[in-house]
């Protein structure tokens, strides 16, 4: 890579969505929008040779996608208020001149996250958008990532596109009344983005990391953009305290480690650092959501010297007031776990059958893994032998199968 | 502004004449809203039941709707807003039978030559 293609190549990682979320202000429409920043960033390429990397490339390449834009919407122009647009929402201070639009730059980003991750588009519709619009990642990189084929994935964000435009899903920050809601919905698919990239059962390498790199980027994006709002710091908080533990999750031969079988030492000291000061801000406010309540919950576990030291009765209670603001059966779960470490696997076991016979977690991997280690550990080994094989049977990779398989030779 | 149309749906055979008290008030409460909003409301319409449908599907005609299902749809009418969000906004006041719902489809505007 030559210097300039790898200036364009950072540029495109840092700026695509500050250029794009301009340049859609303008186009008013996303595809346009989309091509003249394409277009921009490959003038980019042969500009920067001749004369250099400008000061703020950021904003080079916006005025140079939103001229193009400009130009189609004004070669359009007989039919222009007929094309399916974007919905501003005051249409007054839209401004279509380039003059009046060629030297501030309005960050829009934050507009372009909530049109992507809008209820009305489908959760997979959610995250295909988010990734290309917002990071800017190619079609064919999306697909690798979910597992689909490039065509499929085509298809999907293009009728995504289309929703936006012909139901007219507003180019919008949501109003105060629904923005608990609605950033709950980014903050979800960021998060979505994230454990994709941790845990994919499969798949290209260098893809699952880009995805949590990305998940990064986007959360810290956010708490620059939105500053104010704590579950965005909970939810920073959390990924980064997961994340610091990336090394240690699969011992040499990629078999999974247990929490207590991490090497601790290994830990990304300074990720865990900055999640536990982001936690304890999260905190203060009073009433903290669910993304900031799990952060504290991992950042416990992150901070504890020894697995033997990890604050358990104190984890209990942020579980109980996690189930409150998310009565999720998977954090019934994961309390049901930590109430075995402080009252033994009698109680935790009592807490997973209630789970199990409500029905909800048929089929979620880790009821049945949990079980069976809760009947081991109380050494019988006949319920434990079944609990493990109907683990086996949802098992999603090799490194579970072959923890899960290992386990049930122990107990056979 | 864009138009929607806003489908209601209810379990089947979805008989206006069906409907309860409750269910009356609640349209009143619903029409009053819309008027204090200045909302535009066009072809509000209830449909008999679905059991007065008779569909034709490739010239040959069969009696009922043409999509077997629990739901039918039960009415219509039009809706002009600025976004999907403000048609939604509306769309959530429109009171539905229990197991019913709604369904906002916006308008299609053909593109000008």
């Amino acid at each position: 890579m030559t210097p300039i293609e790898r200036a364009v190549a950072d540029t495109h990682r840092r700026e695509w969505a500050f250029v794009l979320a301009a340049t859609a202000r303008v186009a008013r429409d996303m595809d346009l929008a989309e091509e003249c920043v394409q277009e921009a960033y490959a003038t980019a390429l042969q500009v920067w040779e001749r004369d250099g990397i400008p000061n703020n490339p950021g904003a080079w390449l916006t005025t140079v996608a939103k001229r193009t834009a400009l130009d189609a919407l004004r070669r359009q122009n007989v039919f222009r208020s007929k094309l399916p647009l974007l919905v501003e929402p005051d249409e007054a201070d839209m401004n279509y001149s380039a003059e009046s639009t060629g030297d501030v730059i309005p960050d829009d980003r934050l507009r372009l996250i909530f049109t992507c991750c809008h209820p009305a588009l489908s959760g997979e519709a959610q995250i295909a958008l988010t990734l290309r619009l917002v990071c800017g990642v190619s079609t064919a990189d999306i697909a690798q990532a979910f597992l689909v084929s490039e065509a499929t994935m085509a298809a999907r964000v293009t009728r995504a596109k289309k929703k936006i435009s012909a139901a007219r899903i507003a180019y919008r920050v949501p109003a105060a009344e629904e923005l608990p809601d609605r950033l709950d919905a980014v903050l979800t698919v960021i998060h979505l983005l994230f454990t994709t990239g941790y845990t994919a059962p499969s798949g290209d390498q260098l893809v699952r990391a880009d995805l949590v790199q990305r998940a990064l980027d986007l959360t810290r994006m956010l708490r620059d953009l939105m500053p104010d709002e704590r579950e965005v710091w909970g939810l920073l908080a959390l990924l980064l305290v997961t994340h610091a533990r990336r090394e240690t999750r699969t011992d040499a031969e990629g078999r999974l480690l247990l929490l207590e079988e991490q090497d601790r030492t290994a830990w990304d000291q300074e990720a865990i650092e900055e999640g536990h000061r982001l936690v304890l801000d999260a905190l203060r406010g009073g009433n903290p959501g669910r993304f900031a309540l799990q952060a504290a919950i991992a950042a416990l576990h992150a901070t504890a010297k020894k697995y033997e030291d990890t604050d358990w009765p104190q984890i209990i209670t942020l579980y109980d007031a996690l189930l409150r603001v998310w009565p999720s059966p998977v954090v019934a779960l994961n309390r049901a776990i930590a109430l075995t470490m402080v009252f033994g696997p009698e109680a935790g076991l009592t807490e997973i059958e209630e789970l199990e016979s409500d029905g909800r977690l048929e089929g979620y991997r880790y009821l049945p893994a949990t079980k069976a280690d809760l009947l081991r550990r109380l050494d019988r080994k006949e319920e434990a032998a079944n609990a493990y094989k109907a683990a086996i049977a949802l098992a999603e990779n090799e490194a579970e199968r072959a923890f899960l398989t290992q386990r049930l030779a122990e107990v056979s | 502004m864009a138009q929607y149309a806003i489908l209601l749906y209810s379990p089947a055979p979805a008989d206006p004449m069906d409907i309860t008290e409750a269910e009356l008030a609640a349209h009143e409460v619903f029409n009053k809203e819309i008027e204090k909003r200045g909302t535009q409301i066009l072809y509000p319409q209830a449909l008999q039941p679905s059991t007065t449908a008779t569909s034709l599907r490739g010239g040959a005609i069969t009696d009922g709707p043409f999509i077997e299902s629990k739901e039918v749809l039960a009415g219509f009418f039009l809706l002009e807003a600025k976004d999907l969000d403000e048609a939604l906004e509306i769309a959530k006041l429109v009171p539905t039978s229990p197991g019913g719902g709604v369904e906002v489809r916006p308008i299609f505007e053909p593109p000008a030559e």
